[in-house]
């Protein structure tokens, strides 16, 4: 029988070292949990491959219950947000995934200037690698041997859609977690995070400690809500809902490790076929959460999705707040003391 | 590392219709012109999905939580006046400032049990202890020291057990001092940036602000042959917080902005205002009542705005994420030159 601690890894762990910050490589055992823990399971979402339908959306409201909300988080609404056909918006409280949709063009790169070469073929100039276009038939997985599925020319312009579906990260340094002070966030068996919602008391602290601002407050509810990596279905041997939804395998679940090398081997694929931005997003365990549990593949800057482009665990800076904290404390006692001292009545 | 092959960025650009670029317009000119000599390279440079925020703004309200900073702190150093005054033979400032104490503690309370989604689960708090959450750490420094305050502040108006009252009233000083500036931790403890990036002043500014309002609420409300160290402390405190502040608000480049400009921008100035005329009345004061009154009153009233002002500044940084993507950009950008340029 081992105890299963909700305080951080910080102060429970063996290892003096990487307790706030860095690489932890059984991050389930160091909070307790006994050798014959499950591995880590995580998410790798390939967003070269995602087609903007949503299914894991529709498949984590209906597995989850999650109530109906607008892309502000207000219940019970509906509204259409203009950007794009994203009218989810952000993750939430009730959107625990959410597809991102950006469209985006770009002046075709003329190779010269069209001096004396009147209807030469400026803005017709092929691409490299045009898209396969099949008729009739909806895309599939067979687009991800595309180089760029979501890209095309229209007039002087190339245009392309980035579409990726988001979700919590279940960093290895949760700040949610760290400064939860209920302990109703706690680290599963499998080294996701989840939310205990019956300790949870509203305090909020999660919310702006998220660096992904994944986790938020339902409103007239009070709680705190995010995705679960479906810990009710993994604890039944189930993969979670999105991922079997997910018609492309844009999002794969499994072992934290196989979705590693299998992330590393798909990212030399797309950029021995020339595609451009391909890069992972949240596989390195040295970043600023020591590696997350659900990590990506984009085509783009994080940023052009909504992600930060350095996430670091707030609670790395912990110790250094803890110190000035005292000293601030020493300096108002020292002043109220000596105010005192040295002086008769 | 994977770094992205070709151009970074390799000029592609939001391309999703008129709605888009107005709302970007909107976003854009929403805010005050440039300074001149002021750079605006970054925020053309800068992209983000929508203009929405990466963080999620707290979820903490006003008035909620900047009183609970403000009455928490003001408590920390009555409790602490109140103490020493007690044992050096100074009767009306310990009753002033052991009520101070007691009413700005429980008053605290009722302020953070208010902000809870769920407040009928306060006692949550105290379910475990959690060095990493400054407001688990909070919540045993605030628990045992409002009810020992308010046991104090209880004798003081019962006249009665003076020797308990002696006892509680320890506690409650040994107490004082983190009461004062745990609360600089839980702000600076997110990733909210313009809280994170002060971690090192926050505590300081929060320390000084306590001392403030403390020192001045004692001030105004004890006897001038008694006020001596109160007006010390109290003067003492509005100098380090008007230094602390500063350095917030100059010494951390873009995120230093939220707290100059706008709603944020106006309450700090005012609680500057507030401060150093409150310190210059305390100074002038002497002996005489009504100017000691308002000085200590203005004081308290800097103190209290100056924690609105920072909370403000927060919000305004959190729901822009120019100043989430920005400073991490150039961090990274930084990181990439340092690994480039250090020998293999």
């Amino acid at each position: 029988m081992t105890t299963i601690s909700s305080a951080s890894t910080a102060f429970s762990g063996d290892d003096p070292r990487n307790r706030l910050f860095g690489p932890v490589p059984d991050v389930a055992g160091e909070r307790g949990y006994g050798e014959d823990h499950p591995p880590r399971v995580g998410f790798f979402t390939d967003t070269s491959v995602c087609i903007g339908c949503k299914a894991c959306e529709v498949a984590c409201k209906e597995w989850n219950t999650l109530p109906m909300d607008d892309a502000e988080g207000n219940r019970a609404q509906l509204g259409l947000t203009g950007a794009s056909y994203d009218n989810t918006g952000m993750l939430g409280a009730n959107s625990w995934r959410h597809v991102a949709f950006v469209e985006q063009s770009r002046a075709v790169d003329l190779p010269m200037p069209t001096v004396g070469a009147p209807g030469s073929a400026g803005g017709q100039r092929p691409l490299a690698d045009p898209p396969v276009v099949h008729p009739g038939v909806p895309a599939s997985s067979t687009t991800a041997e595309q180089s760029a599925p979501q890209q095309t020319t229209s007039g002087d312009r190339e245009i392309r859609w980035l579409m990726s579906s988001d979700v919590c990260k279940h960093c290895t340094h949760a700040a949610c977690l760290d400064v939860c002070p209920t302990g109703s966030l706690f680290r599963t068996e499998f080294g996701s995070v989840v939310v205990q919602e019956d300790i949870c008391n509203g305090c909020g602290y999660c919310v702006p400690a998220c660096p992904y601002g994944v986790i938020d407050q339902r409103q007239d509810d009070g709680r705190v809500f995010k995705c679960t990596l479906c810990y009710d279905r993994l604890t039944d041997g189930l993969q979670p809902a999105c991922a079997s939804a997910c018609p492309t395998e844009s999002i794969q679940f499994g072992d934290l490790d196989e979705l590693r090398a299998r992330a590393d081997a798909r990212l030399a694929a797309l950029q021995e076929k020339g595609v451009e931005g391909a890069r992972l997003y949240g596989h390195d365990e040295d970043d600023g959460v020591g590696g997350a549990g659900a990590f990506f593949l984009l085509l783009d800057e994080p940023e052009v999705y909504g992600l930060p482009p350095d996430p670091v665990v707030t609670t790395r800076d912990l110790p250094s707040m803890w110190r000035h904290v005292a000293a601030g404390a020493a300096l108002v006692v020292g002043v109220v003391a000596s105010a005192f001292a040295g002086r008769r009545r | 590392m994977t770094a992205a092959e070709g151009v970074p960025g390799a000029a592609w650009r939001r391309a999703d219709g008129p709605p888009a670029q107005d709302r970007e317009r909107r976003r854009r000119s929403g805010g005050r012109p440039p300074r001149p000599g002021e750079s605006v390279v970054g925020e053309a440079e800068f992209t983000s999905y929508y203009g929405r925020p990466v963080i999620k703004p707290p979820v903490w309200k006003t008035p909620d939580v900047p009183l609970y900073l403000f009455l928490g702190g003001a408590a920390g150093t009555s409790a602490l006046l109140g103490t020493m005054a007690e044992l050096t033979g100074r009767p009306a400032l310990a009753r002033a400032a052991h009520l101070t104490a007691g009413g700005g503690a429980l008053t605290s309370v009722g302020f953070l049990i208010h902000d809870l989604g769920r407040p009928a689960r306060f006692l949550n708090m105290l379910r475990v202890f959690k060095p990493t959450s400054p407001l688990s750490v909070g919540s045993w420094v605030l628990a045992p020291f409002s009810a020992l305050t308010t046991a104090t502040a209880g004798a003081h108006l019962l006249g009665r057990f003076p020797r308990l009252r002696l006892l509680t009233g320890l506690g409650a000083a040994a107490l004082g001092g983190p009461m004062t500036t745990y609360t600089a931790a839980l702000l600076a403890d997110t990733a909210v940036p313009s809280w994170h990036e002060a971690h090192r002043e926050l505590p300081f500014a929060f320390a000084g602000s306590a001392m403030a309002a403390g020192g001045g609420i004692a001030v105004a409300c004890s006897p001038a042959e008694e006020a001596g160290p109160a007006r010390q402390v109290a003067v003492t405190g509005a100098l380090v917080e008007l230094a602390a502040m500063h350095r917030i608000e100059h010494g951390h480049g873009l995120v230093s902005e939220p707290y100059r400009t706008g709603r944020a921008g106006r309450l700090l100035r005012a609680a500057r205002a507030c401060t150093v005329t409150g310190t210059a009345l305390t100074l002038a004061a002497g002996r005489r009542r009504v100017p000691a009154l308002l000085g200590g009153a203005l004081l308290a009233a800097g103190s209290a705005v100056t924690r609105f002002g920072v909370f403000d500044a927060g919000l305004a940084s959190a729901r822009d994420p120019k100043y989430t993507v920005e400073p991490q950009r150039a961090r990274a950008a930084e990181r990439d030159a340092a690994a480039a340029g250090a020998p293999s």
